[in-house]
């Protein structure tokens, strides 16, 4: 397929149409906008339907509603929204509804910035809202990873009955590269025999999240947690960049992993053999694949965006075989590949 | 021997669990038959609130949802907006819809949804155990306004059939009780109107229903009607608020 320049926020619109979604429910918050603003054009003329909500809050309860439906429905926010949104996240995921969410993240805490950030890790990952649940967390690092993770988003949701968080960074969101669009498949709420769409020669279908029986409520946890191990075991997704014969490796996701590889290419230069284990999906996190490294490599550096969040998952996947760096930018600030370069050459004791 | 009463097949074959002399029982029969005479249970989608009626979704024979505390009209329209042929109406106490949901129920009357909205107002948080809601009389005792409802601390009651038919989205609303067979007659006209509105692609229709709390307001049954007549009554006017469609008769 021909390739577009298209921004990161377009091509996860565009994406999500592809993936057979027909039904956006949104709030504008920067720096998001223009996922509602395409949806809004593009909506109409597909035969599908874009709404601008009251809030974050009544949004999020649309897409509940029209999951539960048996749609394919998808809703998008930057960091402050997302934290309204996490009431709801929380009932789609007890209610074991197939949802799509996008976090184009700004920095925070409370109204932050708007510009790019990494600081909602926590939230995405373990858990924003209350409850024992999980989301599948993706973090694209391309305007074409944005637009390949949200198309298989939604079969994911669908698979396994679970919202998918797609985690961007401001940055993600904002730039334009060339962009091969996913192939076009038809809407369908096909095989969804637990939808509420009127019974119809069929028993009456409930979707709901309340079991006032501690003990069924116990049994619905641990079928959730079940199904949460073999999304562990069957869907990571990681990418690793000259980890062969690494002897530092850098962990990183989103716009940060682009420009951990600068700094990787110019640390080899200096004859530093420095690699980048790259997830992908931040839940499950690539524990396994990360682990496999820490009898390999003399130390780990992890580069974010926030002051540490996703460090601590590197720390349990490493176990302490090795020290665990961290350096990282915040509010806004996008950290240099020089300043990442500086210091991994810092812990190597210099350039060799 | 003939057959002279049946329950609606729209609601469920099991006990509820509301409380002796509660009037939630006749409301969910009064929706139940609407449905059923209308012929629109195979294609209702009911929303259940927070609150008493959390559990209705045991209780009305059709497909429903659970929403969290006051989000129904939103999950709602949800609903409507990915199935626009179906019936779509949620069930909600005063709790649910006049305080914590107020930004919902608006928004969704504004928009016009195409829902029908029962909301059933008994001035008081019954499933939590009687604290002052936005309905509750000035003067009103409950266990959060120990020495009545002060209007000088916390304000007015909340008048929501009156505030939301000054909306131009909202089609019909209308205002009924259920203290004695002559009101429960005229609840169920209304409440039949508005699904039937919205069988016929009408708008947002909102039937709230002045409801009983014996337990909570702390009286019998009997004593429970008598207060709703003296106090209810005369605060929350019956009455059609609004019905554009009656308007162009």
């Amino acid at each position: 397929m021909e390739k577009q320049l298209m921004k990161g926020n377009e091509a996860i619109a565009e994406a999500a149409i592809a993936a057979g979604c027909r039904l956006f429910f949104g709030y504008p918050i920067t720096p998001q906008n223009q996922i509602p603003e395409y949806m809004s054009k593009r909506m109409p003329k597909l035969g599908g339907c874009f709404l601008q909500a009251e809030s974050e809050v009544a949004a999020i309860n649309m897409v509940y509603g029209a999951a539960g439906a048996g749609a394919r429905v998808m809703t998008s926010s930057s960091s402050p929204g997302i934290s309204l949104k996490q009431e709801g996240i929380s009932y789609i995921a007890g209610a074991e509804l197939p949802a799509v969410i996008v976090n184009i993240v700004r920095g925070g805490p409370g109204l932050g910035g708007i510009q790019p950030a990494q600081s909602d890790y926590f939230q995405s990952t373990k858990g924003g809202g209350h409850g024992d649940y999980r989301l599948i967390v993706l973090a694209p690092a391309s305007v074409q990873e944005a637009a390949d993770l949200t198309y298989s988003a939604f079969d994911l949701a669908d698979k396994y009955r679970i919202p998918v968080l797609i985690l961007g960074d401001g940055m993600i969101g904002q730039m334009m590269e060339p962009v091969s669009l996913p192939t076009p498949k038809e809407p369908t709420s096909a095989n969804k025999p637990w939808a509420t769409n009127g019974a119809k020669g069929r028993e009456r279908t409930i979707v709901n999240s309340l079991y006032i029986d501690p003990v069924e409520l116990e049994q619905v946890n641990l079928r959730l947690q079940s199904r949460y191990d073999t999304i562990q075991k069957n869907e990571v997704l990681c990418e690793e960049y000259l980890m062969d014969d690494a002897e530092i490796m850098l962990a990183a996701y989103g716009t940060t992993a682009r420009i951990v590889k600068k700094a990787i290419s110019e640390l080899r230069k200096k004859g530093i053999k420095a690699g980048l284990m790259r997830p992908i999906t931040l839940w499950p996190f690539p524990a396994e694949q990360m682990s496999k490294y820490a009898d390999k490599v003399k130390a780990v550096l992890t580069v974010e965006m926030s002051l540490g969040q996703m460090v601590e998952d590197v720390r349990l996947a490493i176990n302490g075989k090795v020290p665990v760096e961290f350096y990282g930018r915040t509010g806004g600030m996008v950290p240099t590949w020089k300043e990442i370069a500086a210091k991994v050459e810092n812990m190597c004791g210099g350039a060799k | 021997m003939a057959i002279v009463f049946e329950k609606s097949k729209v609601l469920t074959d099991v006990n509820t669990h509301y409380c002796p002399g509660c009037t939630h029982g006749i409301i969910h029969r009064l929706i139940a038959e609407s449905i059923e005479e209308l012929n629109l249970q195979e294609r209702t989608i009911g929303v259940a609130p927070v609150g008493c009626a959390v559990f209705a979704y045991n209780y009305f024979n059709c497909d429903m949802q659970q929403a969290s505390h006051g989000r129904a009209p939103a999950v709602a329209t949800g609903i409507k907006r990915a199935l626009p042929d179906s019936i779509v109406f949620t069930y909600q106490g005063d709790g649910d819809l006049a305080s914590i949901g107020t930004a919902e129920i608006v928004h969704a009357a504004a928009r016009g949804e195409k829902i029908t909205v029962i909301f059933v107002n008994n001035a008081i948080y019954g499933m939590t155990g009687g604290q002052m809601a936005p309905t509750t009389l000035p003067g009103q005792v409950t266990t959060t306004s120990p020495y009545g409802r002060d209007v000088a601390h916390c304000g007015y009651p909340v008048k929501i059939s009156e505030m939301l038919s000054t909306l131009d989205g909202a089609n019909y609303i209308e205002r009924v009780s259920v203290n004695n067979v002559k009101n429960v007659n005229a609840a169920k006209k209304a409440i039949k109107k508005a699904f039937q509105y919205q069988a016929d692609g009408k708008g947002f229709s909102l039937i709230e229903v002045l409801s009983t709390c014996p337990t909570n307001w702390g009286v019998s049954p009997v004593e429970a009607i008598e207060w709703l007549e003296q106090n209810m009554l005369p605060y929350y006017p019956l009455g059609v608020y609004k019905d554009k469609e009656g308007e162009k008769v």
